[in-house]
C-alpha cells in the first residue's frame, strides 16, 4: 500500500509541479466569456444559463485534462524511461499503474474543487445564490472523468501517446451515443451491423449515466438512487479498466 | 552457495516494424556470475549487454531460457530488494529535487523517513554531490545525473549491484570517482555487474569478465587467467645511433620504426635484450626506455571481434 501511495503523491507533484492547474486559467477566461453574454439576456434566463454553461465547461475541461494527463503521465515514464530505475524496485507492475491512477484522479479532483469554486462565485454574483444540487452533477461529472482517465491509462499500456489520445477521445464521443448505438442495434435488418453495433454497446462506457446536467439545472425529479446506481457502475467500470490495463502491462516489455 | 547471478539458455528476440521482423538480441546465453564478484560485462554496441541487464531486472521477459537471481528467479518481485540498478544514460523524474527524489525511492523500499534521511545524506556525500540535494534534477548535469543514479542504485544497501555503463558521460574525474566506489562496493562485500566498452575501465576493476558479440557470449572467465602472463613484445627506444646503422638489428627484432634521432625497436620476447644493449653501447647510442608489453584485454577483444568477422 505504501508504494502505491508513494507513486500517487509523486505523480500528483509532477501533476502540479508541471502546471497542469494553469489550464483552468482558460476554464476562467470561458466562464467570463460566458458571462458577457449573459448580459444580453434577461434575469430568469441568466441564471439558467450560466449554469447550463458552467455545467458544460466543467465536463469538457475536465474531461480534456483527463484526457491529457492521464496519458502524459504514463506514456512519459516509458518515453523518458524512468520506468526502469522504478520497476527495478519492489514495485508489482499493477501497483505502478494504481498508484499512477490514483495520482491522476487526485490531480482531477483538485482541478475539478477549483473549478467548481468559481462556477459557484459567477453563479453567486449573478445573484443565483448558492444552489447546492448543482454538486449533484459535478460530482458526477468527476466520476465520468475518473472513467476516461482510467481509458485513457488503458491505451497508454500498449500504444503510443499521439493513437492514446485519439482513441479515448473516440471513447468518449462513442460513450455519449451509446443509447443511439442500442437503437440501431435493435432495429437494424443488417445481422453483422446489428452484433457489432451490439458489442460496443455492451463493451463501451454508457457516460449519459453520469449526465444529469439538465435535471438539477431545471429541478428535475431524479430517478430514485440514480446518483448511487451510476456512481457504482463508473467504479466498476473503472476496476475494469485497470484490471485490464494491468494485463496488458504485465506482458509489456520495455525495450 | 548459490552464485549471485546465474543465467541458463537465456534467449531474447524482438519483433520490430511494421511486418514485425524478428531480430535476435540474445541467444542462448549461460553466465555465472559469483558472490562477491566485479564482473565486467563487455561488447561492441547492439551486442546485448543492456538487453541482459533488462531481463536480470525484469523490464524485459525472455523468450526462452530462464534467469536467477540468489537463486531466486527474476520474476519473483521480492529479490529486487535485494537489487540496485542504474540504466544506461538515465533520465529521472526531472521535477524533484535530487533529495526528494532519492526519498521517493526509498519508500518503495519501505523505508521510513528516519533511516532514509541519514542514508540519502551519506549517499550524496558518497557520489559527491553534497550542496545539490536541493536543486531540481532538470538543473542537474549529465555527469551528475549519472551520480544520482548510482546513488539510486544503493539507497537499498544492495547485495548485487547491475550497473549499464557506469562511466558513460563522465568526464576522467568522474570516470575516476566511480571506478572508486566501485571498488568500495567489491571490498563490502557486494556483487558488482557492470556492462562497458571502455576496455581499460574493465582492466582496471574487474576480477572477471565476459565478452558477448552479436547476442553471444564469446570468452568469459578470470581476467588473470583469460591475459597471457608471457610477454608479448619488448619495446625498446634508443637515441644518437649513426644514421642507418640500425637496420643492423633487423634479423633480431621484430620491426622498428625510426622518428628523428630516436628508433624504437620491437623484440620479440626478452631474451635479444642483453645483446641489443651492448650492441647498442659499441655504436655510441643510448638507451631512453625499455618497456615489457604484455596481453591486454583490448587484445583479446580485438582478437573476437575478429573472429566474429572472418
Amino acid at each position: 500500500m505504501n508504494v502505491v501511495k508513494a507513486i500517487a503523491v509523486n505523480t500528483f507533484k509532477e501533476a502540479i509541479r508541471n502546471k497542469i492547474l494553469y489550464s483552468l486559467i482558460f476554464f476562467a477566461l470561458v466562464m467570463m466569456g460566458v458571462s458577457l453574454v449573459l448580459d444580453q439576456a434577461t434575469v430568469g434566463q441568466r441564471n439558467k444559463i450560466i449554469k447550463d454553461m458552467g455545467l458544460a465547461s466543467i465536463n469538457l475541461f475536465g474531461v480534456m485534462i483527463a484526457i491529457v494527463v492521464g496519458i502524459g503521465l504514463v506514456s512519459k515514464e516509458i518515453e523518458k524511461r524512468t520506468i526502469y530505475t522504478l520497476l527495478a524496485k519492489p514495485v508489482h507492475r499493477a501497483q505502478f499503474l494504481i498508484g499512477k491512477y490514483l495520482g491522476i484522479v487526485l490531480t482531477l479532483g483538485v482541478e475539478t474543487l477549483l473549478m467548481t469554486f468559481f462556477f459557484f462565485l459567477l453563479v453567486w454574483l449573478y445573484g443565483g445564490g448558492i444552489d447546492l444540487v448543482l454538486l449533484k452533477a459535478i460530482f458526477l461529472i468527476f466520476i465520468e472523468i475518473s472513467v476516461v482517465a482510467a481509458v485513457a491509462i488503458l491505451f497508454s499500456t500498449f500504444s503510443t501517446p499521439f493513437l492514446s489520445g485519439m482513441f479515448t477521445f473516440s471513447v468518449y464521443v462513442i460513450g455519449h451515443l451509446t443509447e443511439d448505438l442500442n437503437r440501431i442495434a435493435s432495429s437494424s435488418e443488417n445481422f453483422a451491423l446489428e452484433k457489432l453495433t451490439a458489442f460496443f454497446y455492451y463493451l463501451l462506457p454508457n457516460l449519459e449515466n453520469f449526465n444529469i446536467k439538465g435535471e438539477v439545472v431545471y429541478h428535475l425529479p431524479l430517478a430514485p438512487g440514480k446518483i448511487l446506481l451510476s456512481a457504482s457502475y463508473g467504479l466498476l467500470y473503472i476496476g475494469f479498466l485497470l484490471v485490464s490495463s494491468a494485463a496488458f502491462f504485465q506482458k509489456r516489455d520495455f525495450k | 552457495m548459490t552464485p549471485a547471478i546465474q543465467i541458463r539458455h537465456l534467449t531474447k528476440r524482438f519483433r520490430t516494424g511494421f511486418w514485425l521482423k524478428a531480430s535476435t538480441a540474445l541467444s542462448d546465453l549461460n553466465l555465472e556470475v559469483a558472490r562477491g564478484a566485479t564482473f565486467g560485462f563487455l561488447g561492441p554496441n547492439g551486442a546485448g549487454k543492456t538487453t541482459t541487464m533488462k531481463l536480470l531486472i525484469g523490464v524485459l521477459h525472455p523468450t526462452s531460457g530462464e534467469a536467477f537471481l540468489f537463486g531466486r528467479s527474476v520474476r519473483e518481485i521480492a529479490i529486487k530488494r535485494g537489487i540496485g540498478y542504474l540504466p544506461e544514460s538515465p533520465y529521472f523524474y526531472d521535477y524533484l529535487t535530487g533529495s526528494e527524489f532519492l526519498y521517493f525511492y526509498g519508500q518503495l523500499f519501505g523505508m521510513g523517513s528516519r533511516a532514509l534521511k541519514v542514508k540519502i545524506e551519506m549517499l550524496f556525500e558518497l557520489v559527491k554531490l553534497k550542496g545539490a540535494e536541493q536543486v531540481q534534477l532538470r538543473r542537474y548535469s549529465k555527469g551528475m545525473l549519472q551520480r544520482i543514479g548510482l546513488a539510486q542504485a544503493l539507497i537499498n544497501d544492495p547485495k548485487l549491484v547491475i550497473l549499464d555503463e557506469p562511466m558513460s558521460g563522465l568526464d576522467p574525474m568522474g570516470r575516476k570517482d566511480v571506478r572508486d566506489i566501485i571498488l568500495r562496493l567489491k571490498e563490502e562485500g557486494k556483487t558488482v555487474f557492470f556492462s562497458t566498452h571502455v576496455l581499460s575501465d574493465a582492466e582496471m576493476i574487474c576480477d572477471q569478465v565476459g565478452i558477448i558479440v552479436k547476442g553471444q557470449l564469446r570468452n568469459v572467465g578470470r581476467l588473470e587467467e583469460m591475459l597471457n602472463p608471457k610477454l608479448k613484445s619488448v619495446e625498446v627506444s634508443v637515441r644518437g645511433l649513426p644514421e642507418g646503422r640500425v637496420h643492423a638489428l633487423d634479423p633480431l627484432s621484430k620491426s622498428i620504426t625510426t622518428k628523428g634521432e630516436e628508433s624504437l625497436i620491437s623484440l620479440q620476447d626478452e631474451e635479444a635484450l642483453p645483446q641489443l644493449i651492448q650492441w647498442t653501447e659499441r655504436e655510441g647510442g643510448k638507451i631512453v626506455s625499455i618497456v615489457p608489453r604484455r596481453e591486454t584485454l583490448e587484445d583479446i577483444f580485438i582478437e573476437e571481434m575478429r573472429g566474429e568477422a572472418t
